[in-house]
């Protein structure tokens, strides 16, 4: 039980990369590499965690309060927001791909291969 | 690598990692457990010296400032790389937005109402965020959102007016530079590059933090800028942008341009400058627009 | 507290499960913007709102909605 969200983890990243490595289509392979970066912003906060305690924000609770680990959180708000522009650029390369070899199968793209 | 070499690879690497991973797991503390030296310590120094409410605003902005320094620029580095990407190709052009006088009035209403709303949101946010949760991140990203309530409502030539991608540019540019000023001045006035120089006011106080509302601003007006300027790329590219089957030649003067009335001005993108012809095109669809609405 | 914790991590497995097997990219932004909200639930039972809150905003709206966008690009008439 006090492993399970750290296997959670582990699950999301190999199902993204799963999904990567059989992935038809860019986009697709865009989509699944988002699900397995969240399993970095699952891990962080799972080992932030703790039990009972409370968000790590002090505007209505007393100074002393029991709060969960913020270093993780701050680590993985910026995660979340730079991974958002990242998979921005990785959508643009897709749509200039497609435009200059006509596909979005990672398999038909020889031109890239050779 | 094809799809079966690739299937093949992951099916002997996964089960690896699996066991690595667990075995990995087994060393960590346990979930929900009491051993968190390090948020202890920020949170000490959050709520004691630095007079922060927010320990994250304050993790983020103060204790590990360079960190976020690093992250606004790869979001700097990431937008300008999709803005270049997102350039119309030769052979593109614009075409009318047909389907914009089709919103549906309720939709459109829906739109404004919701736009001052959002925005005012997107700033408590921004302003915030030493006290509560949030902060320029997600403040930055609700502004941005909100502003595309402009699009839903139809009025996408509106949008391109009030901010063009140019002076969006500048805009993320100001954010990031100013947050790398906050820095230097840190650096100037107190000695090490980003540090709080300013005084931290009491605590649960909106002016309380020193320089974390200031960077919180910086980067909420750094995130907006990006965000807007990455989903009016997409937009553009989506909607906006259509091939034209005869590329660059001369003749498709007299192609078909069912909109702009000033047809040849139009033509001139095709020779890859597209600024100049976005102002015919959209002025034309703002009449397109009024005649739609009555 | 802990029992809604571990629902919302089983939600998260299964839809990111759901996700990565969704074949079809415009159903997978669907089904991705649904994970992004598992996640950000999640987020708010361990605790952290701040990224919660960023989660909501990017991870069921934005990035979506861009892939939407290029999906319209890349698959829809051209």
């Amino acid at each position: 039980m006090t492993t399970l969200p750290y296997l959670v983890a582990g699950w999301l990243f190999l199902v993204g990369c799963y999904g990567l490595v059989t992935s038809r289509n860019l986009v697709h392979t865009v989509a699944c590499l988002t699900v397995a970066q969240s399993a970095t912003y699952v891990l962080l906060l799972a080992v932030g965690f703790r039990a009972g305690a409370t968000a790590p924000v002090f505007g209505d609770i007393p100074v002393g309060t029991r709060v969960v680990d913020p270093v993780v959180q701050a680590l993985s708000l910026t995660d979340i927001v730079v991974s958002a522009t990242v998979t921005a650029v990785l959508l643009a390369l897709t749509i200039q791909i497609h435009k200059r070899h006509g596909t979005v199968d990672p398999d038909e793209l020889r031109a890239l291969r050779d | 690598m094809s799809r079966r070499v690739r299937l093949v690879l992951f099916v002997v690497v996964a089960p690896v990692f699996a066991v690595l991973f667990f075995l990995a797991t087994r060393g960590l503390p346990g979930f929900g457990s009491e051993f968190h030296p390090y948020g202890d310590r920020a949170v000490a120094v959050a709520t004691g010296q630095r007079a922060t409410a927010n320990v994250v605003s304050s993790v983020n902005f103060d204790q590990r400032g360079v960190d976020t320094l690093g992250e606004e620029f790869i979001l700097f580095g990431s937008v300008i790389g999709t803005v270049v990407l997102l350039r119309p190709a030769p052979g593109e052009r614009e075409v009318g937005r047909r389907g914009a006088g089709r919103v549906l009035p309720t939709t459109r209403l829906a739109g404004y109402l919701l736009l001052p709303v959002t925005v005012l949101v997107g700033l408590y946010v921004i302003a915030h965020g030493q006290l509560s949760p949030g902060g320029g991140f997600q403040g930055g990203v609700v502004l941005a959102t909100g502003w595309h309530l402009l699009y839903i409502a139809g009025r996408y030539a509106a949008l391109r007016r009030a901010a063009p991608p140019t002076v969006l540019e500048i805009v993320e540019s100001i954010g990031a530079a100013a947050f790398a000023a906050i820095g230097l001045a840190g650096l100037v006035i107190g000695g090490a590059f980003l540090v709080n120089f300013l005084p931290v006011g009491s605590f649960n106080d909106l002016l309380s933090g020193g320089t974390v509302p200031l960077l919180n601003g910086a980067v909420g007006v750094a995130v907006a800028a990006a965000i807007v300027l990455l989903l009016s790329g997409f937009l553009e590219q989506a909607v906006v942008l259509r091939r034209t089957e005869e590329p660059l030649a001369g003749s498709s003067i007299i192609a078909e341009e069912p909109l702009a009335g000033s047809s040849i001005i139009a033509e001139e993108p095709l020779a890859g400058s597209s600024i100049g012809a976005e102002e015919p095109i959209a002025g034309s669809s703002i009449i397109a627009d009024g005649t739609e609405q009555r | 507290m802990m029992l809604l914790i571990f629902l919302a991590l089983g939600l998260v497995a299964v839809t990111g499960t759901v996700v990565a097997l969704t074949q079809q990219p415009a159903r997978q932004a669907v089904t991705l913007s649904v994970f992004g909200l598992t996640l950000s639930i999640l987020f708010m039972t361990v605790q952290a709102p701040d990224v919660a809150l960023s989660q909501l905003a990017i991870g069921t709206a934005v990035v979506p909605l861009m892939i939407m966008l290029t999906i319209q690009k890349v698959g829809g008439p051209r």
